[in-house]
This record gives C-alpha cells, sequence and structure tokens, in this order.
C-alpha cells in the first residue's frame, strides 16, 4: 500500500516521483531564474556588510517574527503557522522520500509527535484565518486604492496549507485504519491529528483506506510541488525571500537617505537622477517589491493615508510589484521601457509621492523590513530632475536657494532673534538670551543651530530664546553663527533636491569650520537628523532634549519641580524618536519636573506624525484632514491637557491644530526648552 | 516652429527693505536678489510645452548686464534650445521704447512664427513693451493671455477682459503673444539642471552688431525719462481706530478709498 | 488750447467709469479741450450722451468694432491722431488698453507713460506723471515731450470723476475705418472664468476672512461686501479646512501668494504663514477682536472689533460712496 511500491498507468512510484520533483524543481528553478534576472539589472546597493550584525537581525525579525505581535491576533496566527512550516519542513522532505522508498518518513516517534501536534494547531490556525478575513475583514486588507484586490491570493494559500495538513493526516490515518489490527502491541505514538482522522475513516474498506492513503500522499506531494512554484508567481513570494530580505536591511541609520546612486557620488555624471522606471530602483529595493506580502501594516501607520492624501505606501510596493511581473514575465518576453506606462507619474502619481512627510512609520512596521524613505526619495530626486515641482514648493526651494530659508526672508536678518548685542557679545537688552552670535574665529561650548523655524518664525524664536536662557541658567556658553548659517537642507534632500541640499551643506560646513565649539545642539529635530547622520562633523550633535537631559545628569542645570497637575503627555518628534532612536531624554527631562505623565496611545516609535516634514507647512495636497488634528485628538484620548513638543513643526502644527479643533483653553502645547524654562532655579 | 521668449531679469522684492539710493534713480542694490521676471517665467513655459508637444525651436532673449545670462541660462535649463544676449552699456537706462527697439532690431531679421513675451514686469510694470514690439513688427499682437493651443498656422487663445471675463480669440501666425501669470505651470530648475546647461554657448550681441544707432537707445535716447523715485510715506504699525462703531468704520471707509480698495 | 483725446471703453452697453475718470485726468494738464473717441457697434446714441461730457466726440460705428480688439483700434486711431495732433491722448490702462495704448504709440511716434496715478503739464510741453514701479512699493516721478503728441495710459481709479458732467454740449463727429485697415484678430467667444477656479493671485483689492467669521452662514456677509467694493474674497487655511471656501482662495505659505493694493484682513490673526503669503506691501486693514493679534503690527489700520457687527455697516458705507 505504500506509494512507492505502486505503478501508476505503467511507471513506477519512484519513476513517477522523480519525474514530479523534476518537473517542479525544473519549473521552479526557471521562474527563480527570471525573478533574479531582473534584481540583477538593478542599481547596485551595498548590503554585504556587518554580517554579524545581519545574522543577528535575521534571528530575531526573520526567524524570531519581533515585529509581529504588534498585530497581537494575526500576528499570533503568523508566527504559529510560521514555526509550523519550519517545524514541518522536515516532514516535507521525508514524504518526498516516501514516494522514492517506503519506510522514508518514518523518522522516529519522536518527531511524528512533534509533527502531528504542529499539523493539527497549523490547521486550526489555518481555519481560523479564514474564518477571520470572512467574518471580520479586517480594513487593512483591503487598501483603500488597490485597483486590483489581491486578497484571493490569501485564501488560495490558507487553503493549500489547510489541504496539506488534511492531506497527510488522511495518508497517516489511513495507514492507522488499515494497520489498527496488526502489531498490538506496539506503542503508538500520540499523532493527534492522523488519529482524529483515523477515527473519521474508520470502518472503510481495505481498497477504499488504500486508495486514501495514496490520494493522501500524492496530494500532499501534488500540493507541495505545486506551492513550490506557485510561490514566486503570487504575493507569497515573501515566503521564499522574506528572510533574505531581512539578512540584506539597511543597517544604515533609519534617518540616513541614500545617496542617488553608490556607485557614482558626482551628480552631474549620471543621466537619470533618482528613479524613473523600474530597473532605477537598486536590486534590493526590487527585492522589496518581491517580499511585500501585501499586509497592509505600512499604511495602516501611516499618517499620510490615514488622512486621506493619494499616499498609500502598501501600494507602492504592490504597483511596483505588479509591473515587475507584467514586464519581466515569467513566460514571455521583456517588456521595454517605451512600451510601458510611466511609472513615476502614471502607475505612481507625482501627487502620492508628495503626500509623504518620511515619518518613517512604514518602515518601523514592516514585518519583512522593506524599505520606503529612501524609495519615494529617489524617485522625488527623478521629478525635481524633471522640473515637476508642485508650484507651492517651488517658492520656498527658490528662496532656500536665493536666502538660505524657505520662508524668503534676508539672510542677514537670520541672527535677529537672538536680541540686542553689544560689540564684546554682551547682551544689551534686558530680555536676550545669552545666546551670542560667532563670527569667523569665534568660540563657543554649543554651537546652537538654529535652522530656519526658530530663526524666522516669531513663535519659534520664543524656543529658541527659552533655550537660551536654559542654557545660560545652566552656566553654559551659547553661540550661534547668525547670518552665516543657512538651512540645514534637511528637508530639501527629501524632496529630492539633491544638488541644492548639496550647497546647503557645503555653506554650513563652511561656516562650521571657521569657528571652535565641542559640540552642536539645536532644537529641530530635522536639523539633528542631517547633522548627525550626514555632515560628518568631528564634534558631536544633540537635541536639546538630550543636551538638557545631560546638564540635569551633571547637576549643571538645576530644575525645580512644576507646580502644576495638568496631564501632560509627551509627542516624540519623528526625526528625534523614529528616526535617531532617542526617546528617553525627553522623558527624564519631564521626570525631573515632576510632572503628571501619560503616554498616548502611539508614542515612541509609533508615534503618529505632526504633519511637519517635506515642508508640508507650505505644500498641501489633497487630504481630508490634517495630521495635526488627529494627533490633538489621540492627546484628548488619554486626557492630555499639554502636550510637549521638542521640534518646531510638530509645535506650529499642533497649536494650529488645537486652534483648528477648538480647543484653545482647554489644551496647551509647549516645547520642552520652554518649559524648562519657566522652571528654572536661578 | 520658431519661438522666441523675451525674458527679463528683476529684482525679488518680496521680503526685502527697500532703499533708494543717493541718486534718486535706482534701488540700493547690496541686498537685492534677482530672478527672471515672473511672468517671462511662465512665457518660457508655454514656449516649452509648444515644443514638447510640436517640435519648435525656442530662443529666449535679454537685454541686461552680464548677470542677466542668469535666466538666459535658466530658460535653457528649462528646455529653450538657444539664447541670445543682448548686452552693451548703449542699452543702459532705455525706455521702453528703447527696450522694444532693441528687441526688434534682434528679432527683424530671424525667421519666427510666435513671439512670447510676459505681459508685465515686476520692476517697471509698464506692461508695454510687447505691445510696442509687436507695432514695430507690423505683426498682431494680443495681451494677457491666459490659455494658448497653436494649431498650423493660427493660435487660439483666452485672454483676460474687464469684468473678470475671458475673451477666446484665434489671431493668425506670425504674432506676438503677452502671457498673464497662470497659463501653465511652470516646471522647477534644479541645481543640477542649471550646471547641465552651464556650458552652453550664449552668442553676445552689441549694439553696433545689431546694426543699430546708438542715439536711438539707452538713456539719452528714452523719450519718458524718470527723474526721481521715491518711498511712499508710511507709519509704524496699525494706526488703531477709536470710537463708536459708526465713527470706526467711517474712518475706515476713508483709509481704504484713499488706498484705492473701491 | 491743449487738445486732449480720452479713449472711452464700454462695458455692458455703457461707457465705462474709466472715460469720466480720464476727463478729469485730462483737465490736470492746463487749459484743455477734451475729445472722446468711442468705438463701437450701434453707439451713435452714446456718443451722443457722451456729449454732455466731452466738448467733442469721435465716433466708429461698426459691426468690426463689436469686441474691443486693441489691436486693431491702434491702427483704426493711428491716422485721426495723425491728423488732429492732440496734446496728449490718455487711454485707460486696462486690458485692452495695454494692447492700444503701446501699438497706438509706436504707429503715432509718441512717447508712452504708462499706468499714471496722477499728472500734470505745469512746464511747458513737458508731461508729468507719477506711477508706481517694484511691485508697488515705490513711486517715480516722470516726464516725456508732448512735442509730438504724448500717449498716457491712465490708472483705472487714480482719477476721481466728476459727480455731474459739465454739459460741455460739444459735437458728435462720425469717423470712419481708414482704407485697408481690417481686424487681424478672429474674435470667436466671451466665457466666464469657472467660478471654482478662481485667480486671487492678481486681485488689486482683497477682502480676506479667517476663523473670527465663526459660522459658514456669515460668509454671505464677506460676499455682499467684497461685491460692493469690486474686491475678490480670500481666506485663511482654517476657513478652508472647514470647507467654507475654495483652496484656491486661501492666502499663505501653503496657499495662494498674492500681491494686491489693498487687503482687508477680517477676523483674522496675522499668523506667520498666513502673512507669508502676501506681498508687495499693500495697504493692510484689519478688524479683530483681540487686540494683541498679530496682524495689528503689520497692518496699517486696525479696528479692535466684531467683524460680525461691522462688516455690513461697512458694506453700507462703501456703497454709499460708491454711489
Amino acid at each position: 500500500m505504500n506509494p512507492a511500491d505502486h505503478s501508476y498507468l505503467g511507471l513506477p512510484g519512484p519513476a513517477l516521483q522523480a519525474v514530479l520533483l523534476a518537473m517542479s524543481l525544473g519549473l521552479f528553478s526557471f521562474i527563480m531564474w527570471k525573478r533574479i534576472g531582473l534584481l540583477r539589472l538593478g542599481a547596485p546597493d551595498p548590503r554585504l556588510d556587518r554580517i554579524g550584525t545581519r545574522l543577528r537581525k535575521l534571528l530575531v525579525v526573520g526567524f524570531g517574527q519581533s515585529r509581529q505581535p504588534r498585530y497581537l491576533v494575526a500576528g499570533t496566527l503568523h508566527i504559529t503557522i510560521f514555526a509550523g512550516f519550519l517545524i514541518l519542513s522536515v516532514r516535507s522532505v521525508t514524504l518526498i522520500g516516501e514516494g522514492f522508498r517506503a519506510g522514508f518518513s518514518d523518522i522516529g516517534a519522536g518527531y511524528a509527535t512533534f509533527k502531528d501536534v504542529t499539523a493539527l494547531i497549523v490547521l486550526v490556525c489555518c481555519l481560523v484565518a479564514i474564518l477571520r478575513r470572512l467574518a471580520f475583514r479586517p480594513a487593512r486588507y483591503h487598501d483603500r486604492y488597490a485597483r486590483d484586490s489581491h486578497g484571493h491570493e490569501a485564501y488560495i494559500i490558507l487553503g493549500l496549507i489547510a489541504l496539506l495538513m488534511v492531506a497527510d493526516a488522511v495518508f497517516e490515518g489511513s495507514a492507522m485504519v488499515a494497520g489498527a489490527g496488526e502489531a498490538q502491541g506496539d506503542a503508538h505514538p500520540f499523532l493527534p491529528l492522523a488519529s482524529g482522522a483515523a477515527s473519521l475513516l474508520d470502518g472503510l474498506s481495505s481498497g477504499t483506506l488504500e486508495t486514501l492513503h495514496l490520494a493522501g500522499f500524492w496530494v500532499h506531494n501534488g500540493v507541495l510541488l505545486f506551492f513550490l512554484c506557485y510561490l514566486p508567481l503570487s504575493k507569497h513570494f515573501h515566503v521564499i525571500t522574506a528572510l533574505p530580505n531581512v539578512f540584506l536591511a539597511n543597517l544604515t541609520p533609519a534617518g540616513k537617505v541614500k545617496p542617488p546612486r553608490f556607485d557614482q557620488p558626482d551628480l552631474d555624471k549620471l543621466d537619470v537622477l533618482g528613479v524613473k522606471t523600474l530597473e532605477d530602483f537598486t536590486w534590493k529595493h526590487i527585492l522589496d517589491f518581491y517580499s511585500c506580502t501585501d499586509c497592509g501594516r505600512c499604511s495602516d501607520h501611516c499618517p499620510a493615508y490615514f488622512t486621506g492624501t493619494p499616499l498609500s505606501p502598501r501600494m507602492i510596493s504592490i504597483k511596483c510589484r505588479d509591473e515587475a511581473y507584467a514586464s519581466y514575465p515569467v513566460f514571455g518576453s521583456v517588456r521595454p521601457v517605451d512600451q510601458r506606462q510611466a511609472l513615476v507619474g502614471k502607475t505612481i502619481s507625482d501627487e502620492e509621492l508628495w503626500a509623504c512627510t518620511t515619518c518613517g512609520a512604514c518602515e518601523e512596521a514592516c514585518p519583512v523590513l522593506i524599505e520606503y524613505v529612501d524609495k519615494i526619495v529617489d524617485m522625488r530626486r527623478f521629478l525635481v530632475d524633471e522640473g515637476r515641482v508642485p508650484a507651492s514648493l517651488q517658492k520656498p526651494m527658490a528662496d532656500l536657494e536665493k536666502r538660505g530659508n524657505p520662508y524668503g526672508k534676508p539672510a542677514r536678518r537670520r541672527g535677529d532673534w537672538i536680541g540686542e548685542q553689544s560689540k564684546s557679545g554682551e547682551e544689551v537688552t534686558g530680555d536676550g538670551c545669552g545666546v551670542r552670535a560667532l563670527a569667523p574665529g569665534d568660540e563657543a561650548e554649543y554651537l546652537f543651530f538654529t535652522d530656519s523655524c526658530a530663526a524666522y518664525d516669531p513663535r519659534i524664536q520664543e524656543t529658541a530664546r527659552a533655550f537660551g536662557r536654559v542654557l545660560r541658567g545652566a552656566g553654559a556658553n551659547v553661540g550661534t553663527m547668525a547670518n552665516d548659517e543657512v538651512d540645514s537642507g534637511h528637508e530639501v534632500r527629501r524632496l529630492g533636491e539633491e544638488g541644492l541640499y548639496e550647497q546647503l551643506r557645503d555653506t554650513n560646513i563652511t561656516a562650521m569650520r571657521q569657528r571652535s565649539f565641542d559640540c552642536v545642539v539645536t532644537t529641530d529635530p530635522h536639523a539633528f537628523n542631517e547633522l548627525t547622520q550626514s555632515y560628518e562633523l568631528g564634534q558631536p550633535v544633540q537635541h536639546h532634549s538630550q543636551v538638557m537631559a545631560q546638564l540635569i545628569r551633571e547637576g549643571r542645570l538645576r530644575l525645580r519641580t512644576a507646580a502644576d497637575d495638568r496631564v501632560y503627555t509627551f509627542h516624540d518628534p519623528c526625526y528625534l524618536g523614529r528616526h535617531n532612536d532617542e526617546y528617553d531624554a525627553p522623558r527624564e527631562v519631564l521626570e525631573g519636573l515632576g510632572l503628571k505623565v501619560v503616554e498616548m496611545e502611539r508614542s515612541k516609535n509609533r508615534s503618529f506624525c505632526c504633519g511637519g516634514g517635506s515642508l508640508y507647512l507650505f505644500y498641501e495636497g489633497e487630504s481630508e484632514r490634517r495630521m495635526g488634528e488627529v494627533r490633538v485628538e489621540m492627546a484628548e484620548k488619554v486626557g492630555a491637557e499639554v502636550v510637549v513638543t521638542a521640534c518646531p513643526f510638530c509645535l506650529i502644527n499642533l497649536e494650529d491644530a488645537i486652534k483648528t479643533t477648538g480647543r484653545e483653553g482647554s489644551m496647551e502645547v509647549i516645547d520642552l526648552a520652554e518649559l524648562a524654562e519657566r522652571s528654572l532655579i536661578e | 516652429m520658431e519661438i522666441i521668449v523675451c525674458v527679463k531679469r528683476v529684482p525679488n522684492l518680496s521680503e526685502t527693505e527697500i532703499e533708494v539710493d543717493r541718486d534718486g534713480r535706482s534701488l540700493v542694490d547690496s541686498d537685492l536678489e534677482y530672478d527672471v521676471n515672473e511672468w517671462d517665467n511662465f512665457a518660457i513655459e508655454a514656449a516649452v510645452q509648444l515644443k514638447e508637444a510640436r517640435g519648435a525651436r525656442v530662443t529666449a532673449i535679454t537685454i541686461g548686464d552680464e548677470d542677466s545670462e542668469d535666466v538666459l541660462r535658466r530658460a535653457l535649463a528649462m528646455g529653450a534650445d538657444e539664447a541670445l544676449h543682448l548686452m552693451d552699456t548703449a542699452f543702459d537706462g532705455s525706455d521702453a521704447w528703447g527696450i522694444a527697439t532693441a528687441l526688434h532690431r534682434a528679432i527683424a531679421d530671424r525667421s519666427f512664427d510666435l513671439v512670447l513675451t510676459g505681459a508685465i514686469s515686476s520692476d517697471e510694470a509698464r506692461g508695454h513693451v510687447g505691445g510696442m514690439l509687436a507695432a514695430m513688427l507690423d505683426i498682431p499682437m494680443v495681451a494677457l493671455v491666459t490659455s494658448l493651443s497653436v494649431d498650423g498656422t493660427t493660435a487660439t487663445v483666452r485672454h483676460e477682459v474687464e469684468g473678470g471675463l475671458e475673451r477666446v480669440t484665434r489671431i493668425d501666425l506670425p504674432a506676438l503673444i503677452t502671457v498673464q501669470t497662470g497659463l501653465n505651470e511652470p516646471r522647477y530648475v534644479s541645481i543640477r539642471g542649471i550646471r547641465k546647461v552651464s556650458g552652453m554657448e550664449i552668442p553676445v550681441r552689441t549694439a553696433a552688431d545689431l546694426r543699430l544707432d546708438a542715439s536711438t537707445v539707452g538713456a539719452e535716447a528714452a523719450r519718458v525719462k524718470v527723474e526721481e523715485i521715491f518711498l511712499p510715506t508710511r507709519g509704524e504699525g496699525a494706526e488703531m481706530l477709536d470710537g463708536d462703531e459708526e465713527s470706526v468704520v467711517e474712518a475706515l471707509v476713508e483709509r481704504l478709498q484713499r488706498a484705492g480698495g473701491f | 488750447m491743449r487738445k486732449i483725446f480720452v479713449v472711452v471703453e464700454r462695458v455692458k452697453g455703457e461707457p465705462d467709469e474709466t472715460a469720466f475718470e480720464l476727463a478729469a485726468a485730462a483737465r490736470c494738464l492746463g487749459d484743455v479741450t477734451v475729445s472722446a473717441v468711442l468705438m463701437g457697434d450701434g453707439v451713435t446714441e452714446m456718443a451722443a450722451e457722451l456729449t454732455r461730457w466731452f466738448e467733442s466726440v469721435h465716433v466708429y460705428d461698426d459691426p468690426s468694432l463689436a469686441e474691443p480688439d486693441g489691436e486693431y483700434q491702434a491702427r483704426i486711431l493711428a491716422p485721426l491722431i495723425d491728423g488732429e495732433k492732440p496734446f496728449a491722448t490718455l487711454i485707460p490702462h486696462t486690458n485692452t488698453g495695454m494692447e492700444l495704448a503701446p501699438m497706438l504709440a509706436v504707429r503715432v511716434n509718441a512717447p508712452l507713460i504708462a499706468d499714471a496715478m496722477s499728472v500734470d503739464a505745469a512746464e511747458g510741453q513737458e508731461i508729468r506723471a507719477v506711477r508706481t514701479v517694484f511691485s508697488g512699493k515705490v513711486q517715480a516721478r516722470v516726464a516725456a515731450s508732448a512735442d509730438n503728441g504724448a500717449v498716457v495710459s491712465v490708472r483705472p481709479g487714480a482719477f476721481a470723476a466728476s459727480e455731474t458732467p459739465p454739459e460741455a454740449g460739444g459735437a458728435v463727429h462720425s469717423q470712419s475705418i481708414p482704407d485697408g485697415v481690417s481686424p487681424r484678430r478672429q474674435y470667436v467667444e466671451t466665457v466666464s472664468p469657472d467660478p471654482s477656479a478662481v485667480d486671487i493671485s492678481q486681485a488689486e483689492v482683497l477682502v480676506a476672512v479667517g476663523r473670527g467669521i465663526e459660522d459658514e452662514e456669515n460668509l454671505e456677509l464677506v460676499h455682499a461686501l467684497a461685491t460692493a467694493m469690486g474686491a475678490e474674497v480670500a481666506c485663511t487655511r482654517p476657513v478652508v479646512d472647514k470647507k467654507w471656501l475654495e483652496k484656491t482662495r486661501q492666502v499663505g505659505t501653503s496657499g495662494v501668494t498674492v500681491k494686491p493694493r489693498v487687503y482687508l484682513a477680517l477676523g483674522i490673526s496675522g499668523s506667520f504663514q498666513h502673512l507669508g503669503g502676501i506681498k508687495g506691501d499693500p495697504f493692510i486693514a484689519a478688524v479683530n477682536t483681540d487686540p494683541a493679534a498679530p496682524i495689528f503690527s503689520v497692518a496699517d489700520v486696525g479696528i479692535v472689533g466684531d467683524i460680525l457687527d461691522l462688516i455690513p455697516l461697512l458694506e453700507e458705507k462703501i456703497r454709499q460712496r460708491r454711489g
């Protein structure tokens, strides 16, 4: 009754198995070779450094499925099915062998039990997963912008996995029933699933049992071999590519943006700047498209998607993958670029790309570590090169070029916020803030890089002055480059104007080299990010929350306990938190003030963007709501009366949101520095 | 199709504090930023769009000093095929007539189907050079065009007329069109884009090259002479109006009318 | 006696207000006789009416002149100007005027002063005028010789038309279109621009409203005021967010950049982002309930008060003045 011992239409079992195996492996190899073919056309991307870190990531995120539990039910189901998949892989191999030699799959009672218990759990999980999809229809599975639903693929896969379990159970169970009369003395291993099948098959004739036994085997076999080839043709390609994708993940800091091309640092020598067609993406980004599981977690965390802009990060991956499959089909010839719809512009619209604030919530949520910000920046680079910049962004960008700030205010007013100073740098007016303007050759302990918001926006100037006074209270020596400073270029770079970014950065670096300082500090996380990641300064760069925390620890900064029993909450700025992993310093400062602090639902690395990135203050595409208003509602939900920010954009957006949602009087926004200043012990 | 676009480099005064120079006839230059006249930018974009749609050759022309080359490079970066720089101290101080005269000489000997200019420039704010140039070339013109399409040798335009209305008009080429803002969405010119055209040669023409009698251009030849420029007097901060509703509104209406509010 | 010609434009079958403003401007040029030039189709009656205001009226009545065509008008008028040799020809600095004035000036070889706000001819044969330059921030005094006649385009609204006609009782001279002169443009149709595509960036006068308007219904008051002033309605971002007005009316760094001559800010606090959209240093009048609102530090004139009370009163008084 063993499959290997039978003949099928004249073909002996092992021969049939050999043919099937050869066909399957052959087809699989062919499909994989085609898929890899596109990867080889992609731009270079160095990903084989720091092998130790990569292995660790593979272990934790890949095998450990560390990102799955964020969605508890789906996460648990997935982890279980994934673990089951690994455990049952041995069974799958041995069952294939069973087609060549009877008894191949018998490797001991221990594994037999282990396998069977696992199979039962997996079967149950599959059924739960199917029912859950049908009954609860979780919103994130159906993207607002999806034109073709790939949803049916989920049912196919879950169904096939379930079928594998059932087929194996029938194979085992039928044998159990058939051999029930023999060898009663042997101890039977505990096989709950197989036993369950056996009990259903009990009483059938031996002929039927034999047919079922063979059927169970060949169905399992067939499904497995079909599965192998189906994976790289569907969204479940991730089963094969996910682990490599995690291993090859981006190890540079989240806030750092990739250079336009790794193999050509000179912008002027590039034909195409950024990404115009599929082949302009790096090979790793193309692998990302293959690895997208269409789970929707990225879009579920995306503030732009949440507020109704045309952007859905997941759709970028799915559309690019569909384009890859269509232009580089497994069967058929490659579709040349001029016969394709424009990837950037038509398939992915300009508006989708401009709607991103680069907050990074999508990357933080993705279980297989797909990168988004770099891709969007690359596509924006192409748009900028073509001149396709929205009119509302052209003016601030032109102003950044001519005057070093997006407001178009004169460069010689950049240092005005400091207040009147006498020649020796001492303040003349009483409401000065202890910050000096540093001429070339001057020195200070801290170089305060204000960036454009703090220098020109009257509301944010207050924050800068407050911080100045805090540092003065700590006896620190602070200076600023005043009119020699220009915008850090952080936003401009992420908008894709790499040439302008380089110009701004070089101007700042030259000005910095003319002054001496121990450390750079800034109240703007965007400036903090760019100076830290890309300016390559010799001196350390710190955000003002970090400086204050450090000064408190050193005893240089003393704050009295705030006499305020309102409920406070801290809004993590994207570029301090997610992109630079700093969640503790601001909380340390708040703790020192003895305030009642609660955490919002989405805090720390899940913080919801205020809508400040990508010069959103100047550009607003279509959206149904403002991100700031959504955030303010989240604050209200946890009963917060004061929202503490550590970023000028967050401050502006949240203050605006409080006004537009009529919460003036019931909620206040304040910067960490202003809060500290109020509590300064002189 | 041959298109000529006339462009001008003007100071960008939006955030600057303006100071009149001691000679009383020009602005203090030190803090001024310059850029292409906004209306002219729309004209360049219109020309390049026509080129992309129907295949045309676009030439950008300016009159100005060395710095004016910037606006020509910008036009090239946007897609113009060539540029022409009319540069000569003889042109300094030209009034609209002098400018139109020089442009006329530069253009008259060339073959062209369409001349595009901005409707008005932000510095002199006359809006007349286009019309003068058209009269000198003896070609028809239409001003303040908000939409433009070309079919064969006819252009169909929408242009602004009084009462907030627009008129649809057909005009045979060759013709001159002055362009209103909002005609299109001018493309952005990136730093890299400018660098890409930095090597292109831009021929320079003096008055002599144009066979222009120097007495027909420049300050001496100007028929409208600027005697002086001055800043209108203004106070600091708002003048707060006090009193009962009736008198306060009355005072406000008075101020509004004086300022040209209605 | 200096002969001054005034070009009359027509709006909705009536002579445009500018005709009478230019008549007043003409009287600034010394001892003058003022003639009107009227072009149109079926305008003989209008020409007769105009004799109450002008010492003579030259009228061209022809179907080809039904729609204003500055380019065509220039070629028609050139021989008249050449023949009559007026001291000055005044043309309103309107959209049509921007075609007519320069083309006429070249054809009659006369200097052209553009967009004059004030004129005088005290010194001999020179016409002097004041005009604005540099986005309206600076004024310039210019002069041109009227030896060969001069053309002056005059800013609409800069001169006040006299309340009553001087009953000049002039004659109507019927003129015919010169031989060989025909339109070089073909009129197709007149269109109203799509109201949702309003472009406030070119508006001269703006009535801007902010959150102080409180409710969508109250916007009626603002629209009525704007109509009374001949102004466009603009707003701040919160008003657009509430979908009370279209995004095309939003002034600010993330909205439209405007360069009006006059900006009436109602219930607007004056945030940095909003003010960033206002260029060119207009005359700003602000009304707000909060005396500390930042708008007052950039406005020229301010009232601390409730716009819901003041707007109707404002509208009434403006209508009175406009007559």
